[in-house]
Parts: structure tokens; sequence; C-alpha cells
């Protein structure tokens, strides 16, 4: 539900980059999503196809989504796991002393002009 | 055919607000104001337990209320009748959180140098909000007994956020199926240094409890 905002966040930083690199039209932009980041690569993809055609520099470009598998390290027995198998209990050693090691990201990978 | 450019950039979406956040956060030490970012689901009893709490600590401190809502000004009007306190009212526009530039454009309707604390209530949600960094000293956030003793395992984020968490309406308590015990531990299993106070707005009691943590943190803010 928060990925109008985050649409809107992306459409700022690539306009940034557009002008530092002199550019006047974008293609594809290329986003890495962590797998429990939240964020809802086809709502962003909706968001963005709305928002995008908006923007001259952004009329038909692309959102081309990868994502990012989360895993969690347990800091009990070392070891890393899959995040969304099995949440915040480490199934090796049943430690809760665990944390996020990848898979909240909300990053723009890179642009296509 | 036109040669195709990749360019990299590799920068999180949300850098540029954790970046505001900072900053907003920097300005507000300056000039001795602490801001408390205020969640929650809607219906949690964010207004009325902010009214009894008001109420509690308005002659102990200078003390102002930013309300974000999508739309109406219910809220405000309501604070403002109840408390006396100066109180404003954001339209977020549709968006379903406020961003560190929005809590900035709203403080500069608050005249900061008559204030020390500016409590922001946030929009009613328990995803979005937590993704945002206000620029906040704290977060903090509602959590009432209807709603399930099992909210911080299913809204993970907002609880990890959060360094209070007040679990209000604890007078309905023998109505619902809510063990406190067991919300305690999920609200600890997401964030082990939160601190928890049970509250009722409606009977008044905790409030006492939640005053002197805010008072005790704006005084340390100012230190």
């Amino acid at each position: 539900m928060h990925e109008l905002g985050i649409v809107f966040y992306i459409i700022k930083d690539v306009k940034q980059v557009a002008e530092e690199n002199h550019v006047d039209h974008v293609s594809t932009v290329v986003m890495d999503i962590g797998e429990v980041s939240t964020v809802v690569p086809h709502l962003l993809t909706d968001c963005w196809r709305w928002a995008a055609d908006k923007e001259d520099l952004l009329k038909g470009c692309e959102m081309q989504v990868n994502t990012i598998p989360a895993v969690t390290h347990c800091d009990g027995c070392q070891k890393e796991y899959e995040t969304v198998k099995y949440g915040k209990t480490c199934p090796f050693c049943n430690s809760q002393n665990t944390w996020l090691l990848r898979g909240n990201e909300v990053e723009i990978n890179s642009i296509i002009v | 055919m036109d040669q195709v450019k990749v360019i990299e950039i590799k920068k999180s979406v949300f850098a540029d607000n954790e970046q505001d956040a900072e900053n907003l956060r920097k300005e507000l030490k300056s000039k001795g104001v602490y801001l408390l970012n205020l969640m929650s689901a809607p219906g949690s009893g964010k207004t009325t337990t902010l009214v009894k709490t008001l109420n509690h600590i308005k002659d102990k401190v200078r003390v102002a209320v930013m309300e974000a809502d999508i739309d109406s000004d219910v809220d405000a009007v309501r604070i403002k009748l109840a408390t006396g306190v100066p109180t404003i009212q954001l339209h977020t526009g549709g968006m379903c959180h406020l961003d560190a530039e929005m809590t900035r454009q709203g403080l500069d309707n608050v005249t900061l140098k008559d204030i020390n604390l500016v409590i922001l209530e946030n929009v009613g949600n328990l995803v979005c909000p937590a993704e945002f960094d206000t620029g906040a000293v704290r977060n903090a956030m509602i959590l009432s007994v209807p709603e399930g003793d099992d909210k911080p395992l299913k809204y993970p984020l907002m609880f990890t956020v959060c360094d209070l968490v007040l679990i209000n309406k604890t007078d309905v308590m023998p109505y619902f199926d809510f063990d406190l015990e067991r919300c305690k531990q999920n609200i600890l299993m997401r964030n082990p240094k939160a601190t928890i106070i049970p509250i009722s707005a409606k009977t008044g009691e905790g409030i006492d409890a939640f005053a002197d943590w805010l008072l005790n943190e704006v005084q340390n803010w100012k230190l």
C-alpha cells in the first residue's frame, strides 16, 4: 500500500541521475526488491506505470524487478537459513537470536537508457 | 539502432529520506525540541490516549501536536477542544504515511521556540509508517486489546522500529482472548529493547506511567 510513495522516491532519484548523465529518456528502471521488504512487486510496477507515464523522461519506461531472496543469520550456531520458510527461529538450533542478513532491500539497481 | 547504456545506481530508495530524517533530528536537538512519532492501526485509541496524556503533562512541558491524516481535521479539532494544546493538522494527500520532508513542512507551522515536545500522530496504519523515518527522536505505537496479542507476529517491522509500545484498552481485556504476557513476549521477540506500558485511555490506567516516560525522555534530550 506504500508502493505509490516509493514510486515517487524512485522517480525523484532517477530524474537526478538522468540529469547528471545528460539523459533525456530512460527505457528501463531495474529494481532490487527483497523478499521480506514488504514491497509487493506487482503493485510497485502498477503504481510505476501510472506515475512514470506522467513524466516525459519516463514515458513508456519499463520497471524490471529482481527479487532478492531473504536470508537470516543465526548468532546461536552461526548458520544461515531461508527467512520466509523458517521466520525468526533458527531451524538448526531453535535459537531466536537471529537477524536478517539480506532480503529487505528496496534499491534502484540501475537504469537503462 | 541507438546504443543501449546501463547506468548503475545501487541506491536504497529510502536513503534520501533517512538523510532528511537525520538532518531534522540534529536540527531539533539544537533547538531543544523532542519529537515523538506515534503510530498505530486505525481505532486503537491514539487520539483518546493523547487527550488523556496531554491533560496530564501540559502544565509540566510545553507541548504541541501534529495530526497526520489522509483527510479531515476531526482529530485536530478534538484534541484542541479537549486539551487547549496547540494542534495542527497535516494532510498526506492520499499517502499512507509521513516522511521526513512532510514532517519538516508540518513543523514549519509550529512555533518551535515556545515548544519542548511535539507529538506527531501518524496515519493509522501498521505497515507503511514503519518504513519511513520521520526524523522523530523515538517511535512509539499503540496496540489495543481488540486487535489481538498476535499483531507483533503479523506486522514485524512496526514492532521492530518502536522504542515504546502502549497496550491500550486493558479495561476490556476480560472480554477478549488477549494474553498480556504472550503479547509482551511477541513484542520483545521483535525488539528486545522495547519499553511496554499497558494502559487504558478510558479509565486512565497507565497514563501516568506513559507521561513519566515522556517527560523523562524530553528531559534527557535537552541535556
